[in-house]
């Protein structure tokens, strides 16, 4: 390693870094806005000035490169008064909305503004009135917040390939826009929410249901009950403050029935259901000669990029719903009859990691004899939301545990959270019903970690299937270009739309942070090693399920429950 | 429609993102504006998406996403006609038809466009309306030019 110096002391790099890279491993913190760790820098907003101490001038650090007898000096007055300044500039056009916005005390801009000692509007520029975008179920647009960072452009761009953003006209009328200026559910946006996640400011935001569950909730006709995705008993603390990867599990289930919510389930036990549905879906693929390879459909941008992207390997899609709308869908139609409750009476609350699982729960192919699964969804951030309206502190609650019959789950579900985990669960599933065999220790160490491609190969009774685990729609491109060429080699391929599945979904705690996705990660997997029931196949209430409901997986009430259709799109790409 | 956008990729075949501005110039000056279907059709042969085609073309101020209307105006913003007053003349017009630059009233009858030097300096400033010149206007006088053509469409309809 080379050194540099950094207020007077000498600091490690590696050739090639960035001194924003090397300040960071040196525990030196300079603001950011423009910058993604994940992504080449683009130097766009000069937060980041560093004093050179040898010219005085400023550079950027996030940009320039570490040098060996660069000498940086993080706050002097000159870096500071620049940062102030730029600020300043950011806000001469910013509405003074901070009461009201869904980013106050979360806002990188508004926290800028207070750490920098911005006081006073110095700085007057013209206001341009501009619509929100609420256009699209799960994603708002208010562009009078948006400071042109061009983080959502970027994240949309080159994580997603999606490119449904761009920055348009110029000068003072220089925005972000969809092509044609079209609103946000015209274009191609899958509604990932991985934007939401970059954005700095409340410009990106999620469409909230806060207000319809809060009135369903003291609607006395309603029975209210809401389901909690895998990945959020790993994330939702960050919300209160607690290190990322706490798992809250037995709290947060607490926090929902003391909200007055009459039943809290787990969709791991529907994981656990989607998993029976789906390797039986496979089996029979293989076995009859189906279209393969066959993909998971558990993630709904993905399955939005497939229908807009690549409608030729729409065919290729699991046709199982997402845990999500299964839970919802049995909830309905065979829980409410369990309790004596018109199934009409039920409001079915989601809590998802995920913007786009409130697209999917919109979509019409969900409807089951017109009643949709669910009637809303919130997101991690939402949840927290409305854990603190109703005044809970979470720290005064005994854990409490999910409700029966959906509240039995097996890790193997719970590892539906992370990129890797649908597959490792399958595994362990088809494994068992094909060599009537538990594998191993059970642990598919080739696809859990990365975003990026993994594969593995498994031989069963003289069958060998491969298959592909790919995170991030920009990285499944690849992957799918192959299928759509007849070309790939897989039998099975799981697909999650965000780098490194739903544990960085687009409903999460904000910010593009990867260590805190890694801990989140890490607390799955220990959950897993730490489990008894490890594989879906043994969860005894989703056995029951079928003995007293559905028959058996892939069957007529399967069939018209838990599984969909999908369809071929024509947005402007 | 689509033909004409076709006929100019033929000449470009195998053409990557630098040729964009080139071929959005020729299919303007084939159709008269950037159609949706244009778009689709150039990005499909250049690899670039819609949104990145439309924050380009938007960057110029020479490429409009609407057809011309009825009456097309063109407003020089050239420096005589800067010199004296063409941005009031502007914005006075677009007050008065309610659309702006670039874009096109929804009758379809008016539509503005910013050009530079129309070569008629001595009459600074200058709108042109389908290929009749107007010069030494004010404010008023580009209103009242406007609410004419407006008048002429009302009385004699089409
Ligand atoms: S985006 Fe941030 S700074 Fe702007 S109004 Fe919202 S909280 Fe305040
Ligand atoms: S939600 Fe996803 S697809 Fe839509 S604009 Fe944001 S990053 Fe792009
Ligand atoms: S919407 Fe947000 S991320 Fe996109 S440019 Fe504006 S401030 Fe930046
Ligand atoms: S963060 Fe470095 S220039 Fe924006
Ligand atoms: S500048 Fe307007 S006509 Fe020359």
């Amino acid at each position: 390693m080379e050194q540099m110096i950094a207020n007077g002391n000498m600091i490690p790099f590696e050739k090639g870094e960035t001194v924003l890279t090397a300040l960071k491993r040196a525990g030196i913190r300079v603001p950011t806005l423009c910058h993604i760790d994940c992504l080449p820098p683009v130097g766009a907003c000069r937060i980041c000035v560093v004093e050179d101490t040898a010219t005085g001038q400023l550079i950027p650090s996030c940009s320039f490169p570490a040098a060996p007898g660069l000498s940086v000096a993080t706050h002097s007055v000159k870096a500071l008064k620049a940062r102030k300044t730029i600020v300043e500039l950011l806000l001469a056009n910013h509405p003074d909305d901070c009461l009201y916005c869904d980013r106050n005390l979360n806002c990188d801009l508004q926290k800028l503004a207070e750490e920098l000692g911005v006081r006073q509007r110095r700085i007057s520029g013209e206001r341009i009135a501009q619509f929100v975008d609420n256009s699209s179920p799960a994603i708002m647009r208010d562009p009078e917040k948006c400071i042109l960072c061009g983080k959502c452009v970027r994240t949309c761009e080159e994580i997603q390939g999606v490119s449904a953003l761009d920055f348009s006209g110029r000068g003072s009328k220089c925005k972000i826009s969809t092509a044609f200026d079209q609103s946000l559910n015209l274009s191609t946006c899958v509604s990932c929410g991985q934007c939401v996640m970059a954005c700095p400011t409340g410009a990106l935001t999620e469409r909230s249901s806060l207000r319809e569950v809060m009135n369903a909730l003291q609607d006395p006709k309603k029975t209210v009950v809401i389901q909690h995705a895998p990945a959020i008993s790993v994330s939702l603390a960050e919300e209160f403050g607690l290190p990322a990867g706490s798992d809250i599990m037995g709290l947060m289930t607490a926090a929902l029935k003391k909200i007055g919510f009459k039943a809290v389930f787990d969709t791991s036990f529907s994981a656990d259901l989607t998993i029976m549905e789906e390797a039986t879906e496979l089996v029979e693929r293989v076995t009859k000669k189906g279209v393969l390879p066959m993909i998971t459909s558990c993630s709904p941008a993905w399955i939005k990029f497939a229908e807009t992207f690549y409608p030729t390997v729409l065919p290729h899609l699991s046709t199982c719903k997402s845990p999500q709308q299964m839970l919802g869908a049995v909830i309905r139609h065979y829980w409410a009859g369990t309790q004596g409750i018109d199934k009409k009476a039920v409001y079915s609350v989601s809590a998802m990691p995920c913007t786009a699982k409130k697209f999917e729960a919109e979509r019409e192919e969900m409807l089951v004899k017109g009643a949709p699964d669910i009637d809303a969804v919130l997101t991690t951030r939402e949840l927290a939301k409305l854990i603190r309206m109703y005044s809970i502190e979470l720290d005064k609650l005994e854990p409490a545990a999910c409700d029966l019959p959906f509240g039995e789950r097996s890790s193997a579900g719970k590892l539906f959270g992370a990129s890797g985990g649908v597959m490792e669960a399958a595994i362990r599933t088809a494994h068992y019903l094909i060599t009537g065999r538990e594998l191993g220790n059970l642990v598919v160490a080739a696809v859990r970690s990365g975003v990026g491609l993994r594969e593995t190969a498994l031989t069963l009774n003289g069958l060998t299937l491969k298959a592909a685990v790919v995170s991030g729609l920009g990285n499944a491109r690849k992957v799918l270009d192959e299928v759509a060429a007849g070309t790939s080699p897989y039998h099975f391929i799981e697909i999650m739309s965000c780098p490194g599945g739903c544990i960085n979904g687009g409903g999460q705690p904000r910010g593009i942070d990867r260590e805190n996705v890694k801990r989140r990660l890490a607390a799955l997997y220990a959950i897993d090693a730490a489990a008894t029931l490890r594989v879906s196949h043994k969860n005894r209430a989703v056995a029951e399920l079928y003995e007293k409901f559905l028959g058996k997986p892939g069957g007529h009430t399967s069939h018209e429950l838990l599984h969909t259709t999908y369809q071929a799109r024509t947005d402007l790409l | 429609m689509n033909t004409m956008t076709e006929q100019v990729l033929t000449r470009y075949p195998g053409a990557g993102r630098d040729k964009l501005i080139p071929i959005l110039q020729e299919v303007q000056e084939a159709d008269g504006y950037i159609s949706k279907e244009a778009v689709a059709l150039i990005g499909r042969h250049l690899g670039v998406p819609a949104s990145k085609i439309y924050g380009v073309a938007t960057f110029y101020n020479q490429f409009r996403f609407t057809p011309k209307g009825k009456y097309h105006i063109m407003v020089c913003r050239g420096t005589a006609c800067h010199v004296k007053g063409s941005a009031d003349i502007l914005e006075r017009i677009e007050r008065a038809l309610k659309i702006t630059a670039g874009e096109t009233s929804r009758d379809g009858l008016f539509s503005i466009e910013v050009v530079a030097c129309i070569g008629a300096c001595g009459l600074a400033p200058v709108i042109c309306v389908n290929g009749e010149y107007h010069g030494k206007l004010t404010g008023d006088a580009a209103e009242k030019i406007v609410k004419s053509y407006q008048q002429r469409e009302a009385t004699h309809g089409n």
